[in-house]
């Protein structure tokens, strides 16, 4: 509690996590990419640059729907599933009634989503872990359903999706246009509105905000219809950059966009850590998964070393946070 | 100590116990005979719920010790002090609500035969053994607890505020059977604040006073007043005389008129006015329904009946947000149930501002920035450590709960138990701030645990016992002693 303790090197370096979370992730994020360097010469080049980021975007939108659940305390398992069902439907309902309408299907389904998370969370005061599971299980049902009886042309993936997706601007990926854009206003989000902030204190203290008169269930339909938004438009970026429907398209994301927000700081258990955390932590886990490829360690090793390294870096975080 | 027994079945002498830098007991002592029930009383933070944890072995004494029948108990476990022979019973039902009564007087090896005996001889003889102890009303399970503990007849039966909130045809039955116990030949200390329940059953009663055991009387006619006096000890003569004009009380419509409330079983039938201007005092013994009533003006809990007027107009609070837009703002007894401990203080000050839909959107930096520096500065807040609440000092917490209503504009506020374990200069800035506010037109709902605040901060004070109001007190008047027999409920005069 005292501030006057003699500060050893870890408990300094803990403060220095706290007060400035980017500063060690950043270092970590430039250690693994000189490591990969070191392993693989001449692998750093423009191209691999824009590769990652262009596979680190989508990640990192949907590590934004659990950086700002987290935030209150709860999570949001859904939005894998909510982002492949608006690209399933924009690419199977773009040739039958034309790709606005398909879009606008396509998001009506993921705000749906986000409305029965929101009102299972917030009225019914489901917890958020089982809410979001279960309404991913039904989401996913509906979909298999979906396929079966209304599918009967071919698939139509529009073209901005594709440039979005795939497409370099001067070497950068085209997704950047709608990345920063969107990460500026998350992280203006979540320090200058009232909204953002509310999140922060909910995640805190619930009974306090309440008792400070913020009626929490607003909060939380307005969080997860948000959420589901987010990952209903990355599975639209996703779709670009996959080119293929597939039933299960953005479901691997889940964990590891849980995993990016975990490492860049946020807690899960609230009212700490933030989107600018999270972003470097899509990056790690994206640079890190590249090592391993580049490295030809079958794939059995590598799920196994990516999943210790995860639980690695996050153990470390929370002990050097805790030690301040 | 007069006529120390050396036969006592329950003998604890100078039992002493340190919680940090605070004493909780310097020197406690309590004898009890067979076929007696003691007494044991004290006032707010004398030390008696200590004193209670280390005879039921719950705590260890830093020094001192307890014995039962000539054996040394004070290394035991509860479940040691019930072998030594001493059970007690609280006023929060000790039963899992998950398992039937009958399996939990299977866990605790409870006989039955005697514990069927017990509940019927209480007045509870069809309840069903199989039935979940959460089904069950409090006052039944308070019953089972009892009868439970009866029925491993134990040498010396403790009961904490066993009949708070009991219906009154059951208090006499337990109170006969508590008797009965005694004349038996048994030994019951009897933790109580109820002087007519004390009167017609204890032989003795021990009192307490910061940490320290100060008398041990018989019970006879007229004792009460030697017993309060032992409570208050040299209070009394060192009342601090900061006198104020006497306000007159308008005849206005006051900010809130209160009438016949009541929720849950401690909270009966209170009603008072606050006026505009004013601070009026709420005294009360530990659970007597201030909590509730708090609880229900603050919109975070709802009346079974009673109705509260805010400005003449009728209020009825389904949510804390619905009280704060009548003007009703609570700082709660519990600094951590207010407080945002990982955020800053410009955030947590800033909460209430931003809580409806319509400041959801970007936030005037710029005018927040203005609202909370004037709070910081109206309550004199230390903002060294102000990136995260968790590291300020408890004072400094406490002021923060309260700047969060300046900035927002304070018109009614409710203040539980503000200055409970802050230091004294704080202390006085609180007072001053309560009167600041008062002058500029607030008006203050101030419960506190430490009587003397009520002359130096309040213009009336009510007092609350048994879940009504019994006395209404002007703060010239209000000196410690006379506050104490009210709380007790000793005073003749009707309610106002």
């Amino acid at each position: 509690m005292t501030l006057t303790d003699t500060p050893t090197a870890m408990s300094r370096l803990g403060r220095l996590v706290v007060d400035r979370p980017l500063l060690p992730l950043i270092g970590l994020l430039i250690l693994l990419v000189a490591l990969l360097a070191i392993l693989n010469p001449g692998v750093l080049s423009m191209f691999w640059v824009s590769n990652t980021l262009k596979i680190a975007i989508p990640l990192a939108m949907l590590a934004a729907c659990q950086t700002l659940t987290m935030l209150t305390g709860g999570i949001d398992l859904s939005v894998g599933t909510a982002a492949t069902i608006a690209a399933y439907l924009t690419a199977t309902l773009a040739p039958l009634i034309g790709v606005p309408p398909a879009i606008a299907v396509a998001i009506a389904s993921a705000l749906v989503i986000g409305l029965v998370n929101g009102f299972g969370i917030a009225i019914c005061r489901v917890h958020p872990l089982i809410m979001t599971l279960g309404t991913a299980l039904i989401a996913t049902g509906c979909l298999l359903v979906y396929q079966r009886y209304v599918i009967a042309t071919g698939v139509l993936i529009p073209d901005f999706l594709l440039w979005l997706g795939t497409g370099r601007t001067w070497g950068l990926p085209n997704s950047l246009a709608l990345f920063i854009p969107f990460a500026i206003l998350v992280i203006w989000a979540q320090r200058r509105s009232g909204f953002g902030r509310l999140l922060y204190a909910i995640g805190a203290n619930e009974a306090a905000a309440r008792l400070s008169g913020v009626r929490v269930w607003q909060v939380h339909l307005t969080l997860y219809t948000l959420s589901s938004l987010i990952a209903g438009v990355t599975g639209l970026l996703y779709l670009g950059q996959i080119k293929t429907a597939s039933l299960s398209l953005a479901l691997p994301l889940d964990l590891p966009s849980v995993a990016a927000a975990v490492i860049g700081g946020t807690s899960i258990f609230g009212g700490r850590g933030g989107y600018g955390g999270t972003i470097v932590g899509a990056l790690i886990l994206t640079v890190l998964t590249s090592m391993l490829t580049l490295m030809q360690i079958p794939e059995g090793g590598r799920r196994i070393l990516f999943g210790l390294i995860i639980l690695a870096v996050t153990a470390l975080f929370i002990r050097l946070t805790e030690r301040s | 100590m007069p006529d120390v027994p050396s036969d006592a079945v329950l003998d604890a002498t100078g039992v002493a116990k340190r919680f940090g830098a605070v004493q909780a007991l310097k020197n406690a002592s309590l004898q009890v005979k067979a076929g007696q029930v003691v007494a044991l009383m004290g006032a707010n933070g004398a030390g008696k719920s200590t004193f209670v944890k280390i005879l039921t072995g719950v705590l260890k004494p830093d020094s001192g010790h307890v014995k039962i029948k000539g054996r040394d108990s004070t290394v035991a476990n509860p479940a040691g002090a019930r072998r030594w022979g001493l059970v007690p019973v609280y006023q929060e039902p000790s039963l899992i609500p998950d398992l039937s009564v009958l399996d939990n007087l299977r866990l605790g090896d409870t006989p039955v035969d005697p514990f069927r005996h017990w509940v019927s001889e209480l007045g509870l003889p069809d309840i069903d053994p199989e039935a979940l102890i959460r089904s069950l009303p409090l006052a039944s399970l308070r019953i089972v607890d009892l009868a439970r503990a009866l029925a491993i007849e134990p040498d010396v039966l403790l009961l904490d505020e066993l009949t708070a909130a009991l219906p009154t045809d059951l208090v006499d039955r337990v109170l006969k059977t508590v008797r009965a116990q005694a004349d038996a030949g048994r030994s019951v200390i009897y933790v109580s604040h109820r002087f007519n329940e004390i009167a017609a059953i204890c032989d003795r009663a021990t009192v307490l006073r910061d940490g320290l055991t100060v008398g041990d009387v018989a019970i006879e006619p007229g004792i009460e007043e030697r017993i309060v006096e032992m409570m208050l000890g040299g209070a009394v003569a060192a009342a601090v005389s900061e006198d104020r004009p006497a306000k007159t009380v308008p005849t206005t419509t006051p900010r809130l008129r209160v009438k016949g409330l009541k929720t849950g079983t401690r909270l009966t039938d209170v009603s008072f006015d606050l006026h505009k201007g004013e601070v009026l005092g709420v005294v009360a013994l530990e659970g007597q329904g201030q909590d509730e009533l708090f609880d229900v003006l603050a919109g975070n809990r709802k009346a079974s009946a009673g109705t509260v007027e805010v400005d003449g107009t009728p209020k009825t609070f389904h949510h804390p947000a619905d009280a704060i837009a009548a003007g009703l703002t609570l700082v709660p007894g519990d600094r951590a149930h207010a407080l945002l401990m990982s955020r800053s203080v410009r955030e947590n000050i800033a909460v209430p501002l931003l809580a409806r839909i319509k400041n959801w959107g970007a936030i005037r930096m710029g005018e927040e920035a203005a609202k909370v520096g004037q709070a910081i500065e109206t309550l004199q807040i230390d903002t060294r450590a102000q990136g995260e609440v968790r590291r300020l000092s408890g004072g400094n917490q406490q002021k923060v709960t309260i700047a969060r209503w300046i900035a927002k504009g304070v018109q009614t506020l409710l203040l539980f138990d503000p200055t409970r374990g802050i230091d004294i200069r704080t202390k006085r800035q609180i007072y001053g701030l309560v009167r600041d506010l008062a002058d500029e037109g607030a008006a203050v709902l101030f419960y506190t645990s430490e009587l003397a605040e009520i002359r130096l901060a309040c213009d009336r004070a009510v007092v609350i016992f048994n879940g009504r109001v019994v006395d209404v007190i002007d703060a010239k008047d209000a000196d410690e002693s006379t506050l104490m027999r009210a709380a007790y409920g000793l005073t003749e005069r009707a309610p106002a």
